[in-house]
């Protein structure tokens, strides 16, 4: 068992490295386009992770997600745009005078985004996560809605429904995956540790638990909290890469995509999420074709807009439906898996996205 | 506050109370049967609202006949959802039928943004039906009576169908016991498309007449009245029908009283709901009419 240790820790190191030369390769080689399409995966990653561990894990459904990504984004766009251009963007209402001549460089606001958030998930889950299932998911829902109404009206702090514009823009790759990896290790370093066990007993029987002598609303508070955080974070890189945000950006709908995704790769699952994360993204965008006109053997189709969605709400509900469990349930995509697969043989098998 | 705005108000929460009232019915029922928030009871006003904007628009019907061509096909349409995405999921766990509720949703919005197109289009107001009423001083339309009208009259055939007929025990046993209902030779799945028929005719009349008195219609209008119909249903006592009819005036009043008397919070309208249903939720779980019910390990 000892050496198996030891070489499951040698892969991850070599895993590691691989993700950093194939990032080092992306970061050169891909074009524009390509790139950004790569790093809106890394944050659909972070989304579907986070939210992953509050339904998937702790069995506490929450549909504010989008609520706590509004929140992060919002902060870090404030935090980091230039005292000039907030004074050209707040031209409805002056922006109140304590925030006007902040300046911070990037990577602190990011993490001064996920705090916020994460405060906002406490103030919220403290009345909220007393209430179960769909109870607790109407209530979400409702305070999702309200962060939004208010980020609409606090003209002087957020520009209401203008919206902010010119958010420093990062391109890096580094940044985005780098952020990603980080919080897929803190995830999994959470949901093994005897937390995590906490909260998966909750979610298979929260009274059994609760018979154990584990403290349920403590443990939910954790989760739904470190959920906040990482939609917050996640929120903050998505103002960074798409520079100009609103509050109609972060309508329930949003909140939707992250719940295909979760669903999709499994609820509890880590890896899943990464996974479905990864496929959602790229297939969000290779199916633009369906809403460009196409001509099919001579035959002239006029594109039609919104055609996606529905494509990703079939999916949902096929899934669902016929396939409850995801593409990975409750499992894992780890070494363990692995080298049991090939008896202990570890030839193969350094996929991407296999640190989980 | 003057005495005519006063009336004003009140007029106005009348007739939003009523159209919330009559949509809370069917979140309350199909709540009452199955323990699940029928997400997409909500996208159903949207698909009347559309059946009658096109009946009367492109099929050029009489308004009468557009409307309850848009009734029956939303009914038929309410029916068909749970025979496909709740049916299957009966034993499932309750996390898998409410992902697969908001599923449902989604896809009847987007497919109603393909179909359709986002843009919001104008909804025709029959002369016969919309006509000013002017009352010493007071103007207002023909709707602010008809509305609670019709409401009124709806909710009178619902109660007298759920506590008088034979449908309405085999409902009420089914809401109380699954399984014993089904013993005591109760077809449980009749029951349950009985109450999605009575559940979306209701939401089809509310959708048509909210169409009719905010004669603005697009794929999504039906999701924030769904959400707040909602919460009217749970502030009023989920599975109580009385209840949501409570929920849905005290609701309607509320939003219309609260602009009223304090027009700079208007902006905070739609997050009015959301704060009373937390309260609600944290203070009296089980609403103004509900039972208390002790969850069995």
């Amino acid at each position: 068992m000892d050496n198996r240790q030891r070489l499951k820790t040698l892969l991850t190191i070599g895993l590691i490295i691989v993700c950093c030369v194939s990032l080092f390769f992306a970061e050169s080689y891909l074009d524009n386009f390509k790139a950004r399409v790569l790093n809106l995966a890394a944050i659909f990653v972070i989304l579907g992770a986070s939210m992953n561990l509050v339904l998937g894990f702790t069995g506490m459904f929450s549909l504010g997600h989008a609520g706590f990504m509004c929140v992060g984004a919002y902060v870090s766009a404030i935090l980091t745009m230039s005292p000039e251009s907030k004074e050209m963007i707040y031209f409805m209402e002056p922006i109140v005078p304590a925030l006007a001549n902040i300046h911070w460089p990037v990577l602190p606001a990011i993490f001064m985004a996920g705090l916020v958030a994460s405060f906002f998930g406490f103030l919220i889950g403290f009345p909220a996560l007393r209430l179960r299932d769909d109870y607790l998911a109407i209530a979400t829902l409702g305070f999702g809605e309200i962060i939004r109404i208010i980020v609409t009206n606090t003209i002087t702090i957020t520009n209401g429904s203008l919206g902010l514009k010119n958010i420093p823009s990062i391109k890096s790759m580094y940044l985005y995956w780098g952020v990603a990896i980080i919080t897929i290790l803190v995830l999994k370093q959470l949901i093994n540790s005897s937390w995590g066990y906490a909260f998966k007993a909750i979610r298979d029987n929260e009274i059994a638990a609760e018979a154990m002598g584990i403290d349920v609303f403590r443990h939910k508070l954790l989760s739904f909290t470190v959920g906040a955080f990482f939609a917050g974070v996640a929120g903050a890189l998505m103002g960074h890469l798409i520079t100009s945000i609103d509050p109609t950006m972060f309508r329930f709908l949003f909140t939707f995509q992250i719940l295909l995704i979760i669903v999709l790769g499994g609820l509890g699952s880590l890896t899943g999420s990464v996974i479905a994360g990864l496929v959602i993204t790229i297939m969000m965008e290779v199916l633009r074709f369906v809403e460009q006109p196409m001509n099919l053997f001579g035959l002239v189709i006029p594109g039609i807009p919104g055609m996606r969605m529905v494509i990703f709400s079939l999916l949902l509900l096929m899934v669902i439906l016929f396939y409850r469990q995801g593409l990975m349930g409750t499992r894992e995509f780890n070494w363990d898996w692995i080298l049991n697969k090939l008896g202990v043989k570890p030839d193969k098998g350094k996929g991407v996205g296999a640190n989980g | 506050m003057t005495g005519e705005l006063l009336l004003q108000s009140l007029a106005n929460g009348i007739s939003l109370g009523s159209l919330y009232a009559l949509i809370a019915i069917g979140y309350t029922m199909v709540y009452g049967i199955l323990r699940l928030i029928n997400f997409a009871h909500a996208d159903l006003l949207m698909v009347a609202a559309y059946g009658a904007f096109y009946g009367i628009m492109i099929f050029a019907l009489p308004w009468w006949a557009s409307f309850a061509i848009a009734i029956m096909i939303t009914a038929f349409l309410g029916v068909s959802i749970e025979k496909i995405a709740y049916r299957p999921l009966r034993n499932a766990p309750r996390i898998s039928v409410l992902i697969s509720a908001i599923g449902v949703s989604f896809l009847l919005e987007n497919l109603g943004i393909v179909a359709i197109g986002a843009r919001p289009k104008s909804f025709p107001r029959p002369e016969d039906i919309v006509w000013n009423i002017n009352i010493g001083g007071i103007s207002f339309l023909s709707l602010t009576v008809i509305i609670p009208v019709v409401t009124i009259l709806l909710l009178v055939a619902v109660t007298y169908m759920v506590n008088k007929t034979k449908t309405g025990t085999a409902m009420r046993a089914v809401s109380r016991d699954f399984e014993a209902a089904s013993l005591m030779a109760v077809d449980v799945n009749k029951v349950i498309s009985t109450t999605f028929v009575v559940g979306s005719s209701l939401a089809a009349v509310g959708g048509i007449m909210w169409s009719l008195q905010y004669p603005q219609i697009d794929p999504l209008m039906g999701v924030f009245p769904g959400l707040k119909c909602f919460i009217a249903a749970v502030m009023g006592g989920i599975g109580n029908i009385p209840g949501a009819m409570l929920g849905g005036f005290i609701l309607g009043m509320g939003e219309v009283f609260l602009v009223a008397l304090m027009p700079e919070l208007s902006g905070y309208r739609d997050a009015f709901a959301f704060i009373l249903l937390i309260f609600i939720l944290l203070f009296k779980p089980t609403g103004i009419l509900g039972e208390n019910v002790v969850e069995k390990v």
